[in-house]
C-alpha cells in the first residue's frame, strides 16, 4: 500500500489536490488554492461530507466539473483505508478442509449475495447498498467468488470492477425484484414507475462499486496513476467516437444549455457589431447639405443574415453518436437559421427533414432514421461518393447562392471513390460549405480515409467533443 | 474594513437548524457554503435550474439572522445608476439656484456632490447600512457583462468609488448572494471573487420534507408516491425537469382536487401541472404507460 502523507502536511496534501484537478481539465488558480486553504481552516475536517462541499465550493466554477471533483475527491480525501470497517457480512463458501478460527474465509457464495443485494435494492437504502458494495469488493478481491472462475488472493489482492459486476450482475436481478413487488391489481403505470426505479438503484450499485474499485485501487497503485486513467471525463470533453451510451445520454442533456449559450453569446456579438460600417455613397450625399463639408458621416446598416442550412450527415454506426449530436445542437439553434434542412445518408442520401420539426421528439429520431429513410444499396457500409451523387441527383436543386451546406462524417469511404467532382459542384454554388469530422487530425487520411483529399476541396474541422464542435458551430453562425 | 465583525453562524448544524426555523431546509451542500461565505466574508454564487430554491435561500438566510434584505433585480440593459448611485440632478439644481447671489460658487459646488444629492441604488445601499444586510443579486447572467465590471469593486472589497465624493466602505460587511440561471457564462473575474454552489434538485428524504413543510395536508403516503414520481420524471430526457417548485403545485393541485392516491387517471389529468411542454407531456405518457 502506497503511504497517502505528504512532506509538506495538509497544505501539500491540498496542492496535489488541486494539481490532479488541473491535469483534468477544471481551471483552478492559486487565489482559489488559497480560499480553499482557508475552508480548510473554517471547517471541522472530521465531517467529511461538509469538507467535500466546501472545497467544491472554492474550487469550482461551473456544475459540469462536478464529477470530476467527485471522484478525485474519494481518491484524496477517502473516507477510510483498506476495507474499513463494515458491519455487512458477505456470504462464503465454506472451504474444505480448512478448519479452526485462523483459515483465511472461503470464498464468495454468489447466489447468497445476489439475494441479499437483491433486498437491498427492494428496499432501496443507500447506505447499506453503500456498505454492501465496499464489502463485495474487499471479499471478492482477496477470497474470489465460488463457481466462476475468479480466484482471489489475499497476499496480492486484485481489485477490478469489471469482474464484480460481472459475477454479481445487478441488471439481472430487475425481473425477479419487479416480480417479487407486484400485486395482482398494478397498472401499466406503477409497473413502469417501479421498474425505473429499481433500475436507478442498480445503476447507482454499480456506480458505488466502481468508486469502491477505484479507491482501492489507488491504495494499492498509487494515487497519481489512478487520477490519470480512472477519472471520467467532463462532458464537454467527451470525444464523440469512443463515448459509451451514458456517455452519450450525458452529452444530449447538454445540448440545450449550450445552444441557449450559444445563442446569447451570438447576441452579444450582435449587438457590438451593430455600428455597421461607413457608407460613402450617403455620407457623399449628406454633405451636399453642408457645402461638402461631411458634417454627419452615414453608416451601412447591417441586416443579419439567417442563412439556409443544409446538412448532409453520415449515419453509419461508427460515427452516429456525433452526428446525433449535431443534429440536436442545430435543431436547439433553429431560430438562428431561417431554413434548415437535413440529408441523412450511408450509401445513398434520403431527406429527413421533417423527422426533425420543431417540437419533435428528438431522442429516438436517430433510430427513426435508420428505419424510415432510404439509406442502403447493397452492403450498408458508407460510400460517400454515391450519397454525393444521389444528392446532386434528387436534390440538387436545393442548394442556392444563399445555402450554408454542412456535411458531418468521418469520410472513410470503404476505398470507395470518393467523388470529388460533384462533390466540388455542390459548393461551389453554395455560399458557404464545411465539413465536421469527429476524427483526430493525426488520423485523416489513414486507412479507407478520404478526409485529407476532401480537406482539399472544402474547409475540414476537427470535432471531437462538444467542446470544439461548439466553438466551430460558434466560428460558423452569421453575426 | 471592520475586521472583527462577528459571523452570523456558529457552525454549520446551526445554519441549518436556524434556516428550518425560517421554514428552508438545507442539505450539506448549501449549509456549509452559506457559512464558509459568511466565515470567509466571500460573496456566494448560486448557480442552478429554475424553481430549485436559489432566491429562497437569500430570504431565508436574511430571515434567519434578522438582516434586512436589499436586492437588486438584475435584467438586460441595467446600468450603473440603476445598480450602484446616481446624482438627483433636479435637486441640485434648485440648490445651485437658491444659492445664487448669496454664496461664492466654489461652495456651491462642493455642496452639490455631497450626501444629500445622491440616491443610493441597492448596491450603495447595502454597503452603507449599519444594520446586518444581505444582499441578493438576482438573476446575474441576465444582465449585460459591463455590469460585472461594476460588480467587481463592491463584490471584492466591499466598497463603493464615486469620483465627485471619494470611497464608500462598508462599515459592516454585507453577506452578498448572486443567482445565475447560466443562461451565459459569467466572467471568470467575477466567478474568482465568489464562492460557488450549484444548487441541484433535492434528494428524495429532502423533497419529501419541503413538500411536507409547504403543503402539510398531505399525507405521507401520497407525498411519498409525488416524490418518487417526480423523481422519474426528472430521469428522463426531457426539455424542462420538473422543479421543487412544481412539485409543491402538484401537491397543491391533488389536494384541491380530492384525490388521496396517485393512480393512473390522478397522473395523466395533472400530468400538466409538472410538465410545461407539450413534447415532454407526450414523451412521459407513452414512456410511462399512461394511455
Amino acid at each position: 500500500m502506497t503511504i497517502i502523507a505528504n512532506e509538506h502536511g495538509l497544505p501539500g496534501h491540498l496542492v496535489d489536490f488541486v494539481a490532479a484537478l488541473r491535469t483534468h481539465g477544471v481551471s483552478v488558480g492559486p487565489g482559489e488554492t488559497v480560499d480553499a486553504a482557508e475552508v480548510l481552516g473554517a471547517l471541522d475536517l472530521l465531517r467529511r461530507e461538509e469538507l467535500r462541499e466546501g472545497l467544491a465550493a472554492a474550487l469550482l466554477r461551473r456544475s459540469g466539473q462536478r464529477e470530476v471533483f467527485d471522484s478525485l475527491f474519494e481518491l484524496y480525501w477517502p473516507p477510510a483505508l483498506g476495507a474499513g470497517s463494515t458491519e455487512v457480512h458477505v456470504p462464503r463458501v465454506e472451504r474444505e478442509g480448512a478448519d479452526g478460527e485462523d483459515a483465511p474465509p472461503g470464498p464468495v457464495d454468489v447466489d447468497a449475495l445476489r439475494e441479499i443485494l437483491a433486498e437491498l435494492l427492494k428496499n432501496g437504502d443507500n447506505e447499506a447498498l453503500r456498505t454492501l458494495a465496499r464489502a463485495v469488493v474487499d471479499a471478492l478481491g482477496q477470497a474470489g467468488a465460488s463457481g466462476t472462475g475468479i480466484r482471489g488472493s489475499s497476499a496480492q489482492p486484485s481489485w477490478s470492477a469489471y469482474q464484480a459486476l460481472r459475477v454479481i450482475s445487478p441488471e439481472t436481478l430487475l425481473a425477479s425484484i419487479m416480480d417479487g413487488l407486484r400485486q395482482p391489481d398494478d397498472s401499466d403505470f406503477t409497473d413502469e414507475m417501479r421498474r425505473r426505479e429499481i433500475r436507478d438503484r442498480i445503476a447507482q450499485f454499480r456506480k458505488m462499486v466502481t468508486d469502491e474499485v477505484r479507491r482501492r485501487t489507488a491504495e494499492q497503485r498509487g494515487r497519481d496513476q489512478v487520477a490519470k486513467t480512472a477519472v471520467p471525463k467532463q462532458a464537454e470533453q467527451v470525444e464523440f467516437l469512443s463515448a459509451y451510451a451514458e456517455q452519450l445520454a450525458l452529452l444530449r442533456r447538454t445540448v440545450h444549455p449550450l445552444a441557449r449559450r450559444l445563442a446569447a453569446r451570438l447576441a452579444v456579438r450582435r449587438k457590438h457589431a451593430k455600428r455597421g460600417t461607413l457608407d460613402m455613397r450617403r455620407t457623399l450625399r449628406r454633405s451636399m447639405s453642408t457645402g461638402g463639408v461631411p458634417m454627419k458621416p452615414a453608416y451601412k446598416t447591417r441586416r443579419p443574415g439567417r442563412p439556409e442550412l443544409v446538412i448532409l450527415c453520415d449515419v453509419s454506426g461508427s460515427v452516429a453518436g456525433f452526428s446525433h449530436f449535431t443534429l440536436l445542437l442545430v435543431q436547439a439553434l433553429r431560430e438562428q437559421f431561417s431554413k434548415v434542412r437535413v440529408f441523412a445518408f450511408v450509401e445513398k442520401t434520403d431527406e429527413v427533414t421533417h423527422l426533425f420539426d420543431p417540437g419533435a421528439e428528438l431522442s429516438g429520431v436517430m433510430q427513426r432514421v435508420l428505419r424510415e429513410a432510404d439509406l442502403t444499396a447493397f452492403d450498408g457500409h458508407s460510400d460517400y461518393g454515391n450519397a454525393f451523387g444521389s444528392f446532386a441527383e434528387s436534390w440538387g436543386e436545393v442548394i442556392t447562392s444563399k445555402s450554408s451546406v454542412l456535411i458531418l462524417g468521418d469520410g472513410r469511404t470503404n476505398y470507395r471513390d470518393p467523388n470529388l467532382a460533384v462533390l466540388r459542384r455542390i459548393i461551389g454554388v453554395a455560399r458557404h460549405a464545411h465539413w465536421l469530422n469527429p476524427e483526430p487530425r493525426r488520423q485523416w487520411g489513414s486507412g479507407d480515409s478520404a478526409a485529407l483529399r476532401y480537406a482539399d476541396v472544402i474547409p475540414m474541422h476537427e470535432c471531437r467533443t462538444a467542446g470544439q464542435l461548439t466553438d466551430v458551430v460558434e466560428a460558423l453562425l452569421p453575426v | 474594513m471592520n475586521a472583527i465583525q462577528t459571523p452570523l453562524f456558529g457552525s454549520v448544524d446551526e445554519v441549518v437548524e436556524r434556516l428550518a426555523a425560517v421554514g428552508y431546509l438545507a442539505n450539506t451542500a448549501v449549509a456549509t457554503t452559506v457559512y464558509l461565505a459568511d466565515r470567509l466574508g466571500k460573496p456566494l454564487l448560486v448557480e442552478g435550474p429554475a424553481g430549485v430554491g436559489k432566491t429562497e435561500l437569500a430570504k431565508a438566510v436574511a430571515e434567519a439572522t434578522n438582516a434586512g434584505l436589499v436586492r437588486l433585480q438584475c435584467y438586460e440593459g441595467i446600468d450603473e445608476a440603476r445598480a450602484l448611485y446616481e446624482w438627483n440632478h433636479a435637486k441640485q439644481l434648485l440648490r445651485i439656484t437658491a444659492g445664487q447671489g448669496n454664496e461664492s460658487w466654489d461652495a456651491t459646488r462642493d455642496d452639490v456632490f455631497s450626501e444629500e444629492f445622491l440616491l443610493p441604488r441597492p448596491l450603495l445601499t447595502a454597503i452603507r447600512r449599519d444594520e446586518p444586510t444581505v444582499l441578493l443579486i438576482d438573476e446575474m447572467d441576465k444582465a449585460d457583462v459591463e455590469v460585472e465590471g461594476l460588480l467587481l469593486e463592491v463584490l471584492s472589497d466591499y466598497q463603493v468609488s464615486i469620483p465627485e465624493m471619494g470611497t464608500v466602505t462598508a462599515t459592516r460587511k454585507p453577506f452578498a448572494l448572486l443567482t445565475s440561471n447560466s443562461t451565459r457564462e459569467l466572467s471568470e473575474a467575477l466567478k474568482r471573487r465568489c464562492l460557488f454552489l450549484h444548487l441541484d434538485f433535492p434528494d428524495a428524504d429532502l423533497e419529501r420534507r419541503i413538500v411536507l413543510s409547504r403543503v402539510p395536508e398531505l399525507t405521507e403516503k401520497l407525498t411519498d408516491a409525488l416524490v418518487r414520481t417526480v423523481r422519474v420524471l426528472r430521469a428522463m430526457e426531457l426539455r424542462k425537469a420538473p422543479s421543487v417548485a412544481e412539485t409543491i403545485d402538484w401537491g397543491r393541485t391533488l389536494l384541491a382536487l380530492g384525490m388521496d392516491t396517485l393512480d393512473d387517471d390522478a397522473v395523466r389529468t395533472t400530468l400538466g401541472v409538472v410538465l410545461k411542454h407539450q413534447s415532454d407531456q407526450v414523451k412521459a405518457t407513452a414512456e410511462l404507460h399512461l394511455n
